[in-house]
């Protein structure tokens, strides 16, 4: 029965690690959640939207790295991370003056957006294949670890190491202070308030004088904020590679389901919800269990629910179970 | 009623005939052939998801999860059994199956049959933990005997040794069952949920593909799938092909390959000519008039006593199968199953370009759609990459810049075929050959 090397090693290969992909796919799923509360459609671009960001900004590294300027202990691609969100809000309100605006003018269904968004999407994974290609790319660069295995065993004397990575804090620290901006942002400021009311009702904000286009603009604005700080959190955390990134996309949407679609405290919960338990559900125990167990006795099997391979069925299995018992998501969001 | 095509659309098609007979002059007909039968079975994807999009506005993006259940049962249909395999864990491996299913089905009893409330759920809880464990006991064990046998060139269960053709329906069953599955849970939500669900689905599909190495081999690939048709090799030993060849003056080695394909061509039709005529026959009929009243106007529809979720749940089913029985085709044609080489991008995406471009709601439309669509992803990329030698060539040799920019050449497609996409939906957006 040992209790502290069971937690430091829960702590280590589960709670930090699914906190960090938590935050990357609460800010993906807000980026979803606000396109959805303000234009009502589901974006199918949005994990390639969150690869240009990243690609822009692991260029912008490059060339920082290559002229010698770095951040010292931090990723030199924070510097970049202003660059990359300025391309990417260009580029989708490029896309949105050259491709959504008109299905708006019509007032199209829903379902067309969606379509012209898979366009978007061949597109902008296009555009990204052929700046940057289809490899993996490593962009990372400063102090590895805040606390590394090592100097965590000496400093505790315990026998399970406890490794924090520099990129894990970064993440953390990052989404709690654009999590903190975008909800003083929607709750404080008059233009905040004003989406807040355009995604309530439409009609009634128009009635009021809120220019609807200017509203639409500043979405996309936001939205190519948080997906670009996603995309890099997560280039930083694992790797940078265009298809994983539209891969990303499942649990992304599913984060936004769970939590409530439109509703962006929703899209946080979501976003935790499906990390823990994929990251949990992947997770072999044993070791976990071998120091909890009384004497020398270890379970003989990993301990592992389902391999690593079908995480995408955990954020999947936790979707069906929300459609089916709570389809408005754990937050009552817009639904039907 | 196949007759019923005018003026526009038989030009229409005239033109993608030029394409590819063009493709036979300027490359060779071997290439033709080869993008034919590809474009033979894309028609029938297309064919498939026009039914689901087409007649009743379902929006699936899970295509690729039921192209690679086709090609799954081509496997287990074709493939002779691993005797070896069976004997040593195959029949614990479908025990696993079959308590995995029973856990289930225990745990959705359990919800339908009790009262609401605490008792209900602590039983769900107890049933669908106890049977996980219980079914993981029992699978687990089958599953590495069966892959422990001689993993180099079997480990896995192989298949059931009959003619390769019986896959093609037995993958629409397969596709089918799975539909079944998906529209039970997200049909009679909200549009985009069923958009999430099949892309969720089709991505689970591929990575059981990718990891149960007893089913398939997983990463492995099973390779030399057999043929319904000869084999090349076969036709330059016997006589009459060989004479035939030399009457027409032709290589027989090249006369051969030509000629296979042409088998396979042949095939190909006779089954898109059955689909299309029932999809013919079904848009034409009372059913297809329902299915369109119900997509037009779910809520009229349904005052008038039509089932809406009933009918949405039958003719998702039915385009999935489709598309079960084309991927079930493409495999037949590969003769071989490459789970790595399932990307949404080439499966769902491309199709769904294929029916938007083509005329959704239109059954002519999807299969010139699906032969046009396919000939233009082949063939941007040789145009792209000529395009890009044009762009470059004033540029210096081995300079960075062109070396970068002939490299990217092939990644032309996706950009080509998202702005196709958009062009079409935005100035065209009944498509080629529109709806009547």
């Amino acid at each position: 029965m040992d209790f502290l090397n069971a937690l430091v090693a829960l702590l280590n290969f589960v709670i930090i690690p699914a906190t960090a992909y938590g935050a990357q796919l609460a800010l993906g799923a807000l980026g979803v959640t606000l396109i959805y509360g303000i234009l009502r459609f589901s974006n199918f671009a949005h994990g390639d939207t969150m690869a240009f960001g990243t690609m822009v900004v692991i260029l912008c590294t490059w060339g920082l790295q290559g002229a010698g300027v770095t951040l010292g202990p931090l990723p030199t691609a924070l510097l970049a991370l202003p660059v990359g969100i300025a391309a990417t809000g260009l580029l989708v309100i490029a896309t949105d003056r050259g491709v959504y605006r008109f299905y708006r003018r019509q007032k199209a269904k829903p379902v067309i957006y969606v379509i012209a968004s898979l366009g978007v999407m061949f597109i902008m994974n296009g555009i990204v294949r052929f700046i940057i290609g289809v490899d993996d790319q490593r962009f990372v660069d400063g102090e590895r670890f805040i606390i590394s295995a090592r100097t965590f065993r000496d400093m505790t004397g315990l026998e399970e190491g406890l490794a924090f990575r520099t990129s894990q804090g970064l993440t953390i620290v990052v989404a709690i202070i654009a999590v903190a901006l975008l909800f003083w942002f929607l709750n404080r400021t008059r233009t905040g308030k004003s989406m807040r009311a355009f995604s309530d009702n439409e009609d009634l904000a128009l009635l009021s004088g809120i220019n609807p286009e200017r509203v639409v603009m500043i979405t996309w604005l936001i939205v190519a904020a948080l997906a670009t700080t996603a995309g890099v959190l997560y280039g930083l955390d694992k790797s940078f590679k265009p298809i994983t990134y539209f891969q990303l996309l499942l649990p992304i949407f599913a984060s936004a389901i769970v939590g409530g679609l439109g509703n962006p405290v929703g899209a946080i919960l979501g976003g935790f919800l499906i990390a823990f338990s994929e990251v949990g559900v992947t997770y072999a125990f044993r070791k976990v269990v071998a120091y909890l167990a009384p004497g020398d006795w270890e379970p003989t099997g990993l301990l592992q629910l389902l391999s690593t391979d079908y995480k995408f069925a955990v954020s999947f299995g936790i979707l069906l179970i929300v459609l089916l018992f709570r389809p408005t998501g754990i937050t009552r969001g817009k639904s039907i | 009623m196949i007759g019923a095509i005018d003026k526009r659309s038989m030009l229409l098609f005239a033109l993608v005939a030029v394409l590819y007979i063009g493709t036979g002059f300027v490359q060779s007909w071997n290439t033709t052939l080869t993008i034919l039968n590809m474009g033979l079975v894309s028609a029938i994807m297309a064919l498939g998801v026009n039914m689901q999009w087409g007649y009743a506005g379902l929006f699936n993006v899970g295509v690729m999860g039921f192209v690679a259940l086709g090609g799954l049962a081509a496997v287990l249909v074709s493939l002779p059994p691993v005797g070896e395999a069976w004997a040593a864990g195959g029949i614990r491996v479908l025990l696993g199956l079959v308590l995995g299913a029973a856990t289930i089905l225990a745990a959705i009893l359990a919800y339908s049959r009790m009262a609401a409330g605490r008792t209900r759920t602590m039983t769900m809880v107890v049933i669908l933990v106890g049977g996980f464990f219980l079914y993981r006991s029992v699978f687990d064990a089958g599953v590495a005997a069966v892959e422990a046998i001689d993993p180099s060139s079997t480990g896995f269960l192989g298949g059931l040794g009959l003619p390769v053709i019986l896959s093609w329906p037995v993958g629409g069953v397969l596709a089918a069952g799975a539909a079944w599955l998906i529209g039970k849970t997200a049909l009679g939500l909200r549009s985009d949920y069923l958009a999430i669900a099949t892309l969720g689905i089709s991505e689970i599909i591929i990575a059981v593909l990718k990891n149960e190495d007893w089913l398939a081999r997983g990463v492995k690939n099973v390779t030399g799938i057999p043929r319904p048709v000869p084999y090349e090799i076969d036709l330059q030993q016997t006589d009459w092909f060989l004479d035939l060849s030399a009457r027409i003056g032709a290589d027989p080695v090249a006369f051969s390959a030509v000629t296979v394909k042409l088998c396979y061509a042949a095939l190909f039709v006779v089954v898109l000519l059955v689909v299309i005529w029932f999809s013919q026959r079904a848009w034409n009929s009372p059913w297809g008039r329902m299915m369109r009243a119900i997509r037009d106007n779910e809520v009229s529809a349904s005052a008038m006593g039509k089932d809406v979720k009933a009918r949405h749940l039958q003719v998702f089913i039915l385009g999935s199968a489709v598309v079960g029985m084309a991927g079930a085709m493409m495999t037949t044609l590969d003769s071989q199953l490459v789970p790595s080489t399932y990307q949404p991008l080439r499966f769902t995406f491309l199709v769904w370009v294929m029916v938007i471009v083509g005329g959704s709601g239109n059954n002519w439309g999807a299969v010139l759609g699906g032969f046009l669509i396919w000939w233009l992803w082949i063939m941007v990329e040789p145009m792209g990459l000529a395009l890009m030698e044009a762009l470059t060539s004033g540029m210096a040799e081995g300079t960075w810049l062109r070396e970068h920019l002939l490299d990217s050449a092939a990644h032309m497609r996706l950009l080509t075929m998202g702005i196709i996409l958009l062009l079409v939906l935005r100035f065209s957006p009944r498509g080629l050959i529109p709806e009547r």
